[in-house]
């Protein structure tokens, strides 16, 4: 600030005549709702991550059988229970490349397992683009080749072998199909039936939403498990794996919509108040298009946040439904139909590898859960 | 007065809701195809055993199975004679168990009193450790104290219930020396209550208390940090610190109470979960609560055990949800009676 003789006060700053008067003045003003709202998630670190393992986890879908050596249930039968194997680099100080040392087994009588023994002497370096067993990539090209595998009279177990000699890091890729698609199937249906409910609730009001609020207040007090337990154990055992996968998703997904619905229904009751709903409505849009165009808009960006929080469930849910046997079965791999293998206290003790399926569990969970609380911190972007 | 009038109101409703529920149930277990009886008899029928074929089908009249299903219902619930008379649910009679062989409430029993027993156990665990956590977690919020609690409080949501399970028996059994599996030592079952027993079925209920209870916690204790963080940046807290209130106190006396109110009101939202954990965790350890059989039951369509099971478990939380509004109702008094308007 500078005092001009004649007692007047001047800004020092720079003054140009090409300055915008029109410019926003807060920072944020400058750009659309998604941009804004992409630069916040973006300084919540641990919800970036998580959305970018999760992102990398579902791409891998489609292409698992490439990046697994073997397929979900080839078998090796000399090798059951084959503890993981490691991966090294240099043999005797010296550098080879990637190579594994081949194991044999023994069978211990004693106590009537499989002992197995690393020969350490004979590095075998890992073979890369090779041929193996077929499979189906993107679900529909057959193929045979495989990013590694094992070389010729050895094995690569990285995380080791089930009771049937199965590789559990390729079951663990393939078993991600079904066990991801699974919550991706199930949040669809409950957020159709969330949406729908809720919205026809909270936008007529009256006895239609009195009596969708008692459903929504019976199924939300009714414990989950159980009634997904009767439900799959309402499924035929004579369908096919696709078919069951395809049910046991849409029940996981027929039990979560109350929550959902009540979020919309109480969202609806405020927002049908307002001037633009009266406008639309004056001009003779039908209830169906108000909903849709003018109110579902408003709010979707919640109801995404929301439903990312409700995937982990659905996820824990067919966990925990192949588990107990009443959800996916065998030939289908899930990560509940693995760890069903190790249900019992001696696999646990014994072979520690077989409950490795826990940890892809436990990260898409979290991941999830991380995501879902980035997404909802940053959907308001105009709140500090 | 009011309050009595609310609370007559509330058992009403729950019990329209048991109704409702009932429906649901009863559809849901004949979801499959055929029943427990007409399955036994086309296998009798095959092996060509008559004299078992005239008995399944005395028993499938002699329980209305032959009956068209809304009657089948009524029968079950009791408000529709059946061929023993008005003898249902209302009336006392859980049914028949066709896999047993021996009345539902014979089979059940104890399973009862012990899954009670346990979720009760679950829902005091959840209180005992959300309540001081999360207080302190908001109160030092973004100290390491914070961060531990919230770590431990994810990998507890993240842990599928069985896994946990067994991880915590292994454990705890190596280290601890913690009993594996079951509700009591086997010496008490079928035992009197006596101090030994007690001493037992608290030794035993250690790790499933913990399991069923730890996502639970830590989705509670999140909440109340939630809850007690807003409640801090009130001006009266600030007040409080001015005039030089003790922290213990001027966290105690003020923001806690305010933020407590969800705490009492979350139970509704609690014990559905927690019933279901218990559910999976009593398959997966062995414990004598109802989980196993209802298990059981649904694998070989044994419908009425089955629905008895699933109505039980219903009505805990059903009870549960109730009582938790009442008390909400006490603790409360800005709390409306009735419905809006009125």
């Amino acid at each position: 600030m500078t005092q001009l003789p004649d007692g007047r006060f001047v800004d020092d700053a720079p003054y140009s005549d090409s300055t915008d008067l029109s410019a926003p003045e807060r920072s944020d003003m400058d750009a659309s709702t998604w941009v804004l709202v992409w630069r916040k998630f973006k300084r919540h670190k641990l919800g970036l991550i998580s959305g970018i393992f999760l992102l990398l986890s579902y791409l891998m879908l489609p292409v698992a059988g490439f990046i697994a050596p073997y397929t979900p249930n080839e078998r090796s039968a000399d090798y059951l229970y084959a503890p993981p194997q490691s991966v090294n680099f240099w043999h005797e100080g010296e550098f080879i490349g990637p190579f594994v040392y081949p194991t044999t087994a023994t069978a211990d009588l004693v106590n009537y397992r499989w002992t197995y023994e690393t020969d350490e002497t004979r590095p075998m370096p890992l073979q890369f683009f090779c041929e193996g067993a077929t499979y189906n990539l993107f679900g529909f090209i057959r193929s045979d080749t495989h990013l590694f595998c094992a070389p010729e009279g050895a094995t690569i177990f990285l995380w080791g072998s089930d009771r049937l000699g199965r590789d559990v890091f390729s079951r663990i890729l393939y078993g991600a199909q079904l066990s991801l698609t699974v919550g991706l199937i199930g949040i669809t249906v409950s957020f159709a039936l969330g949406i729908f409910f809720g919205s026809i609730a909270g936008y007529f009001g009256g006895k239609t939403d009195w009596l969708i609020n008692r459903a929504i207040e019976i199924l939300r007090s009714l414990p989950e498990l159980p009634l997904w337990l009767a439900l799959s154990a309402a499924v035929p055992s004579n369908w096919g794996p696709v078919a069951v996968f395809f049910i046991i998703s849409i029940i996981l997904g027929i039990l979560d919509w109350p929550g959902l619905a009540r979020a919309v229904r109480s969202k609806f009751l405020s927002l049908r108040e307002e001037e633009y709903v009266r406008a639309a409505e004056m001009m003779g849009a039908k209830p169906g298009r108000v909903i849709r165009r003018h109110l579902l808009p408003n709010f979707m960006s919640h109801l995404i946040a929301s439903a990312t929080l409700s995937i982990p469930a659905m996820i824990l849910g067919e966990t925990a439904l192949s588990f107990l046997g009443l959800g996916l079965r065998a030939p289908a791999v899930s990560w509940g139909v693995m760890l069903n293998d190790a249900q019992n206290l001696a696999s646990i003790e014994i072979y520690p590898w077989t409950a490795i399926p826990m940890l892809p569990i436990i990260f898409v969970v979290l991941a999830f859960n991380f995501l879902g609380d980035g997404l909802r911190a940053s959907l308001d972007p105009y709140k500090s | 007065m009011m309050f009595l009038k609310y609370a007559i109101y509330r058992f009403i409703t729950m019990l329209l809701t048991l109704w409702v529920v009932s429906i649901m149930i009863f559809v849901i277990i004949n979801l499959p195809p055929g029943d427990y009886l007409s399955n036994q008899i086309a296998e009798l029928r095959a092996t060509g055993q008559a004299e078992g074929v005239a008995k399944a089908e005395f028993l499938r009249t002699e329980y209305a199975l032959d009956r068209p299903i809304w009657e089948q219902y009524l029968i079950w619930v009791g408000m529709a004679p059946g061929p023993q008379g008005w003898y249902g649910l209302i009336q006392g009679n859980f049914g028949w168990s066709f896999e047993f062989d021996r009345p539902v409430s014979e089979i059940v029993g104890d399973a009862l009193w012990l899954t009670v027993l346990v979720n009760l156990a679950a829902v005091l665990f959840v209180y005992l450790v959300a309540l001081p956590l999360g207080v302190i977690a908001a109160a030092k919020s973004e100290t390491w104290i914070d961060y531990t609690a919230a770590f431990v409080g994810y990998l507890g949501l993240a842990t599928p219930n069985f896994l946990l399970a067994l991880m915590l028996f292994y454990y705890g059994n190596k280290y601890f020396d913690l009993p594996i599996g079951g509700l009591m030592s086997p010496e008490f079952e079928g035992e009197p209550m006596s101090f030994d027993k007690v001493k037992s079925i608290l030794v035993h209920l250690i790790v499933p208390t913990f399991v069923i209870g730890t996502s639970g916690a830590a989705a509670m204790m999140q909440r109340l940090r939630a809850n007690m963080l807003d409640e801090l940046s009130k001006p009266y807290v600030e007040t409080a610190k001015a005039k030089g209130l003790a922290p213990s106190k001027l966290l105690a006396k003020y923001p806690l109470r305010m933020a407590f109110n969800p705490f009492v009101a979350d139970i509704g939202n609690l014990l559905p979960a927690m019933v279901s954990g218990s559910v999976l965790v009593s398959v997966v350890l062995g414990l004598q609560t109802i989980g196993p059989s209802l298990l059981t039951a649904l694998k070989s369509q044994d419908q009425f055990l089955a629905g008895f099971v699933l109505m039980f478990v219903a009505l805990l939380t059903l009870i549960g949800t109730m009582i938790s509004d009442l008390l909400l109702v006490l603790l409360d008094p800005r709390i409306r009676y009735g419905a809006r308007g009125s």
